[in-house]
């Protein structure tokens, strides 16, 4: 074992380079890129084998990361946002092929207006899709979700392809000490891919995601995709099982911190859970009871998790870093239904926005949101989500606006 | 490049590889090259299929095909048949696929697909010198959606979308063209009412390697609106009134395989579909028929110089 300094970037090209990916189709988009620049160099300087091509959009590149999964060999690929909603069609497509590969996403807001910094609207877009999703919030994780992630989607009970995403700039940028695993201790944790019958060749001709006509048949393979993304939550379990046996990490579908006696929780996906984390020590220096639950695991949704480690609270927080448009939080609401009705539910299920496009979340929100969470235990009243966002932060955008509106004028009146 | 082994019609395949009981039209001009193509192609093959008419072919259960098939999406399948070439290539590289194991990749597509939205991923496929065959059934038109104008509709067809009284505003796009610009191993034109022609391209084309890209005029009763059973007589005129010139495009000159000697008046194919009434009645439309004329007069006066 080896600690090196690495960005998530890196470390999602060591996880590849570790699971031995046969075949990596590719399209740049920042700020994943580095990923696959960095398997090209090493591709390029022999020192994994494999193949890479570039495709010639995220469309196109899916659609072949798909066809060589179903054609029998494992594959890597990578994007983020607007790349991620451009291969939109085919994140679907290729999830009911069954295509058994691993995409990273490196989260990045969506446009409009565009920009380069992340939050989770991009991937709670193929939240539907069938694909399996990991989320990090830290580069080690990042390495060891792409070769847990391919234990999942191999699986026979899964066959399922599956995102690892990490956050742009906070992960994809940002150098963290990884224990990068010998090549030779993989194996015993992820087996060669075996494609079994699902492949191309001259002797066993194959129709693969063949038309229906129906509903009758067309519902078939939905729910046997919904099954199979349902069955991933115990395979999920196992594979962190068996991960932590050989390689010491544990990387549970559900991170639980400082929960066991809190009565207030976060809850929160990625690597901003990092800054609730330490909002959770900071606050409970101050001797208030407070825990932060991170789910890893987000398709398949793990809810019995959950429900288990939230019964018994009194309020929970959910901090959405990502906003569904005229409804709000989607991690929000799908907790709530997880919990709705469930005997020692928390009573009050509050949602916050934050962290949109690289937005910090500063320690003090925090503990707003858990004094706001306590408020609304005593009063047993939920207040309306909240979409944080300061004084400072409107008058820096109001000064913006006013600046614009003197040069318009200045330019205008010939100055 | 080896002597053809069609010389004469007979020398055609005369066992039929593709099954029937297809849901296509009856007198599809498209599957009557299909049927041709897939005959020489033989059943070692992978098609790999866009949004279209043929995507009907393969409905779960069953299919007419004795080889594989993938259907991918509308704009894609080009980068489906590169994910499952470069599979093919390092299975057959490690060792883990016997070479007999191999298949021939063929993307087959409507003109909805390679005229327009698929272009990009073709484009991306012939610049990568990607190794594989492609076959565009062009039926001029959004054919599986009713008949909707596309990129390959000519200039005053009437379509779902252009009813007036002069048809279609726009020009067919020349694919051909477009696809010979990027310099592919070979470009071609065919007709299923052309079979020796059809044979003798598909053949060369499967002894080249690197992109081949086939497009066959694909006579259409439902979208053309004419009796099925005119498919073939339409598919003839196609070429003998040099509408439709059967060309091929190898090392990078175009050579023209059949050039009617005596090329018959446009209007006598127009005249034999429903899409072109308009010109006829309630009265001809002399202008507009002079206009189709002088352009096919104008790109044979071009290939003749």
């Amino acid at each position: 074992m080896t600690r090196t300094l690495l960005t998530g970037n890196a470390a999602a090209a060591w996880g590849a380079r570790l699971a031995s990916v046969d075949y990596v189709p590719a399209f740049p988009i920042t700020p994943q890129t580095e990923i696959i620049e960095t398997l090209a160099a090493w591709l390029d300087r022999g020192e994994i084998p494999g193949r890479m091509v570039m495709l010639e959009s995220e469309h196109s590149m899916i659609t072949a990361a798909g066809a060589a999964a179903t054609s029998g060999v494992r594959v890597f690929t990578a994007t983020s946002s607007q790349g991620l909603l451009y291969g939109m069609e085919m994140v679907y497509t290729v999830a009911g092929w069954r295509a058994p590969f691993v995409m990273v996403n490196v989260s990045r807001g969506l446009a409009t207006p565009l920009t380069l910094e992340p939050d989770h609207t991009d991937i709670m877009a193929a939240r539907d899709s069938g694909f399996l999703q990991i989320h990090c919030a830290s580069c080690q994780e990042v390495l060891d979700s792409v070769l847990i992630a391919y234990r999942l989607a191999e699986d026979q009970r899964v066959r399922l392809p599956v995102i690892v995403n990490l956050d742009g700039f906070y992960l994809s940028f940002t150098r963290e000490p990884v224990e990068i695993p010998e090549l030779e201790s993989i194996s015993r944790f992820l087996p060669p891919f075996d494609a079994q019958s699902t492949r191309f060749s001259a002797s066993a001709p194959t129709s693969q995601a063949v038309a229906v006509l129906s509903g009758t048949p067309y519902s078939y393979f939905r729910y046997e995709c919904h099954l199979a993304a349902l069955n991933a939550i115990s395979v999920y379990d196992e594979a962190a099982a068996a991960f932590a046996d050989v390689f010491g990490r544990r990387h549970d579908a559900v991170e639980a911190y400082r929960c066991e006696d809190a009565d207030i929780v976060f809850v929160m996906i990625g690597s901003f859970a990092s800054k609730a984390r330490d909002a959770v020590d900071r606050l409970r220096d101050a001797g208030q009871a407070v825990g932060l639950v991170r789910p890893r695991l987000l398709r398949p949704f793990p809810a019995e998790h959950l429900q288990r480690l939230l019964t018994g609270k009194r309020g929970v927080a959910v901090v959405d870093q990502n906003i569904s448009m005229g409804m709000g939080g989607v991690l929000h609401s799908e907790l709530s239904s997880a919990l709705y009705g469930k005997p020692g539910a928390p009573a009050v299920l509050l949602s916050f926005i934050g962290g949109l496009g690289g937005r910090d979340i500063t320690p003090e929100e925090f503990y707003e949101i858990a004094a706001v969470t306590r408020q609304a235990i005593e009063d047993g009243v939920v207040p309306p989500p909240r979409l944080l966002y300061t004084r400072d932060e409107i008058r820096e955008v109001t000064k913006l606006q006013a600046i614009a509106h003197a040069e318009r004028n200045e330019l205008e009146s010939g100055q | 490049m080896n002597e053809s082994r069609f010389k004469r019609m007979k020398d055609l395949p005369s066992t039929h590889l593709l099954g029937t009981g297809t849901p296509m039209c009856s007198g599809c001009g498209g599957l009557e090259a299909l049927h041709e193509i897939y005959d020489i192609l033989g059943p070692n093959t992978v098609f790999v299929n866009a949004a279209g008419c043929m995507t009907l072919l393969a409905v779960y259960p069953f299919t007419p095909f004795r080889g594989s098939w993938l259907y991918t999406a509308m704009a894609s399948a080009p980068a489906g048949a590169q994910g499952i070439r470069d599979a093919l290539d390092i299975l057959i590289e490690q060792q883990r696929l016997p070479v007999a194991e191999d298949l021939q990749v063929v993307v087959l597509t409507g003109d909805g697909a390679a005229y327009g939205m698929g272009l990009s991923s073709t484009s991306g496929a012939m610049e990568r010198d990607l190794d594989f065959i492609y076959i565009c059934y062009d039926n001029e038109g959004y054919g599986n959606t009713g008949q909707q104008f596309s990129g390959a509709t000519p200039h005053a067809a009437r379509t779902a979308t252009s009813k007036g009284p002069h048809g279609f505003a726009g020009y067919k796009k020349d694919l051909f063209s477009i696809w010979a610009a990027h310099k592919p191993a070979y470009v071609a034109t065919v007709i299923g009412a052309e079979p020796l022609d059809l044979a003798r391209k598909v053949e060369k084309a499967m002894q080249l390697k690197g992109p081949r890209l086939i497009i066959a005029l694909a006579p259409c009763p439902t979208g053309w609106d004419y009796d099925p059973r005119e498919s073939a007589d339409i598919g003839k005129l196609a070429v003998s009134t040099g509408v439709w010139p059967l060309k091929e495009y190898v090392d990078g000159k175009v050579l023209h395989t059949k050039v009617p000697k005596q090329r018959q008046p446009v209007e006598v194919y127009l005249e034999k579909q429903g899409r072109f009434a308009h010109l006829f009645q309630p009265q001809r439309n002399e202008q507009l028929l002079q206009e189709l004329q002088n352009s096919v007069d104008s790109y044979w006066a071009e290939v003749e110089h």
